[in-house]
């Protein structure tokens, strides 16, 4: 039997963004799917071998929930967004979560192929040699070779 | 139940335990048993769906407190 297929493009390069492509895959990879995550723009921060300026800022994301109610105001003070970042990661790792990091390597361990927009890398002119080496560059015509093929695809 | 491997996955979260199971099941022969502890409320349904699409067998479920067992023989 073929195995099933899923696609993903990931978008955002935010701390809470970053978890669902990677825990898509790494769930998809162990059921049997063949899983390819296409990143581009902000997406691209999650390819770096240096996770840590991954980020969450509570400032315009009401829904997150605080220990404390927080005025936008107060929000906006320098080091909030570290702050708020710190208590995140240490929240996600005593409820057992595993980090962006080990949720990575799990995907890769997988055989879960990572490509980089091409583009979105010129336009930002990012290193590559920041990126980590199992990364493969393409633009979305290599992404339509895989998506059209697949059983799930996803935009994140 | 007699099994022939056991996986903790105690204080994990989604999607570790099915990522884990997966990983155990790997090094394991057909018709092998794999007991899995864990104590994500998720896992019971996750662990349905994973048995259901990968072919391996989830014989029974157990809830003990607030830890779910489940025995899984290998396809």
């Amino acid at each position: 039997m073929e195995s099933k297929k899923m696609a993903l493009i990931a978008t955002k390069g935010t701390l809470d963004m970053a978890y669902p492509p990677f825990i898509l895959a790494s769930t998809a990879a162990a059921l049997g799917y063949e899983v390819q995550v296409f990143f581009t723009f902000y997406g691209l921060q999650l390819l770096r071998k240096d996770l840590s300026d991954v980020k969450i800022s509570p400032l315009a994301n009401p829904a997150m929930p605080m220990p404390v109610p927080m005025p936008v105001m107060v929000q906006m003070l320098p080091g909030m967004e570290s702050m708020a970042t710190t208590m995140m990661k240490h929240k996600l790792k005593a409820k057992g979560v595993a980090s962006l990091e080990q949720l990575r390597e799990i995907c890769l361990e997988a055989d879960v192929k990572f490509i980089a927009c091409q583009m979105t890398v010129d336009l930002f002119e990012f290193d590559k040699d920041e990126f980590i080496a199992d990364v493969e560059y393409g633009g979305a015509s290599t992404f339509m070779g895989f998506a059209g093929q697949t059983d799930i695809c996803l935009f994140i | 139940m007699d099994y022939d491997k056991e996986l903790d996955a105690r204080g994990l979260s989604c999607p570790l335990p099915i990522v884990k199971t997966k990983k155990s099941l790997a090094d394991m022969l057909s018709g092998q048993i794999l007991k899995v502890i864990s104590t994500d409320s998720g896992s019971i349904k996750d662990m349905q769906a994973f048995a259901k699409q990968t072919g391996n067998e989830l014989m029974s479920t157990l809830e003990q407190g607030k830890e779910f067992v489940f025995f899984l023989r290998k396809a």
